[in-house]
């Protein structure tokens, strides 16, 4: 067992050199270099505390994998290309922690902006945004990622020429992914439907081939059907997050509760409506 | 039987030594012992519960007059405690609550919730920095985030104040800065405490958590609007 004090980076330099030289290589050699060092399926991803060149490019690593999310090139796997051999969570978990609160915070000012003509309206903080807001992104961030990679192990046992990712990769693909909607989220806050759904339609289109381009070289080698439902079930995740995120966080004005000083029946409708 | 004799040589001389049974062997073994702090210790049983407290008291403003003129002392992480963080925390869970029902969902964060928030935060935080190499231990991370929320609970006082005398929109706009300057004391104060036990390169790594940390506490804070008309 590891404790958090003997953490470190395990960096296999001819796996880099391999990916590096050829980055439309299948995973499998990446796979294949990995089974010496832990033959439970994956590398143990350390962070190293005492090698100074590894901490040199700490911060500015992170901030590499942040805007590599927001540009996906067809070909440049962002595993493949930005993470290579060592995934890290601190991206993952911050910018999930980041979105939970720039959602519940951007959806309380859009409900604010489109209701200040309305003369019955009173201002709520509507806090309980946040924690069902840290719900979904941290079950689709976490539960999504141990669902595909389980299924993606469970089909290289039955198909042995695909390749795998690690848990750990999977977890730092998506978390990454996530990270566009930051900024879509504090745009969505301003109170216009049409620029919301635009908003919706990008972020969607840049994360979602993120994640396709990342995950295409893996499942192209199994059946055409799986592979085409593999990634349809990614993309519909994907869209499902988005929109739904959008519609219940920034909802359009006509929709929302008159305010909380009525009857209590409203309230209750506007609950279930929620 | 040459080779004892020649090893009992050194010690030839004791044999001639024998203590007579009449003689009592008596003496003094004192340690010599430290300052009186062992004193204060076994006394602290026999002082009165007034000192007791005021001492803690005194410890605890003591920080916080640390935190409101950040500079380099060790105070805060020497003789680090965790009452200051609780007191701040109750007082600020307390003047958040804002007189809605439990039952009503849209207002403010329940008192177990800002608990959730701040604690649970302040942990993940302290876990944050010290996997990425932070010398500081884990009591003292905690003390240091939690005592430099005193500038937000100030700034909660002074929003309550100002939300009874004027509310509107020069009320929102006092709000915001008192806000804003308490955000930003509080920060810079928490990072001057815990970025020094970082290596450089990660610093940006540590403080940017600690940020998001007093930007949600700051926007509880602010959005904090008090219900005027109580359903019975």
């Amino acid at each position: 067992m590891t404790s958090p004090n003997d953490l470190k980076f395990e960096e296999l330099e001819d796996a880099v050199q391999l990916l590096s030289a050829d980055p439309a290589a299948s995973t499998l050699s990446m796979s294949v270099s990995h089974a010496p060092s832990s033959p439970a399926g994956g590398p143990d991803v350390k962070v190293d505390l005492s090698e100074d060149e590894q901490a040199q490019e700490e911060s500015a690593e992170v901030l590499e994998r942040v805007r590599g999310s927001m540009m996906p090139f067809p070909g440049r796997s962002f595993l493949k290309h930005y993470v290579r051999t060592s995934p890290d969570l601190y991206g993952p978990f911050w910018i999930c922690v980041t979105l939970v609160f720039s959602m519940a915070i951007s959806g309380n000012l859009s409900t604010f902006l489109s209701q200040t003509g309305n003369p019955e309206y009173h201002y709520r903080p509507q806090f309980h945004r946040v924690t069902i807001a840290a719900a979904v992104i941290f079950i689709y961030a976490w539960l999504v990622p141990v669902a595909l990679w389980g299924f993606l192990t469970w089909r290289r046992r039955a198909e042995r020429q695909i390749g795998v990712f690690s848990f750990l990769e999977t977890v730092c693909v998506y978390g990454y992914s996530l990270f566009i909607y930051i900024p879509t989220s504090v745009l969505w806050s301003i109170p216009v439907q049409w620029l919301q759904w635009i908003l919706v339609l990008v972020s969607m289109g840049v994360s979602g081939s993120v994640l396709v381009l990342t995950f295409w070289p893996v499942v192209r080698d199994d059946t055409k059907v799986m592979a085409a439902a593999t990634l349809a079930t990614i993309l519909v995740l994907h869209t499902l997050l988005a929109v739904g995120c959008k519609l219940y966080f920034f909802q359009a004005s006509e929709k929302l509760a008159p305010s909380p000083t009525s009857k209590p029946i409203h309230a209750s409708a506007t609950t279930g409506f929620l | 039987m040459a080779a004892e004799e020649e090893a009992s040589r050194p010690f030839a001389g004791l044999s001639d030594v024998s203590i007579s049974e009449d003689i009592p062997v008596e003496g003094d073994i004192s340690v010599p012992v430290g300052p009186s702090r062992t004193d204060e210790e076994f006394s602290t049983l026999d002082e009165p519960v007034k000192e007791t407290i005021l001492r803690d008291l005194r410890a605890v403003g003591n920080k916080f007059i640390h935190v409101l003129y950040p500079r380099r002392s060790s105070a805060l992480l020497r003789d680090w405690d965790l009452w200051g963080p609780l007191l701040l925390c109750v007082t600020l869970a307390l003047l958040l609550q804002d007189g809605t029902a439990d039952s009503d969902l849209e207002g403010g964060p329940q008192f177990a919730e800002v608990f959730v928030v701040v604690w649970f935060g302040s942990i993940i935080i302290t876990l944050n920095s010290k996997l990425l190499g932070g010398t500081l231990s884990f009591f003292q991370s905690l003390c240091v985030l939690g005592y430099c929320i005193l500038p937000l609970t100030v700034a909660m006082v002074v929003c309550r104040v100002v939300l009874l005398a004027a509310p509107g929109t020069v009320s929102f706009v006092v709000r915001l800065v008192v806000v804003t300057a308490s955000f930003g004391w509080s920060t810079f104060a928490s990072t001057a405490f815990l970025s020094d036990s970082q290596p450089a390169n990660r610093r940006a790594l540590v403080v940017y958590p600690v940020f998001l940390f007093y930007f949600v506490i700051g926007w509880m804070v602010l959005t904090y609007f008090p219900v005027k008309n109580r359903q019975p």
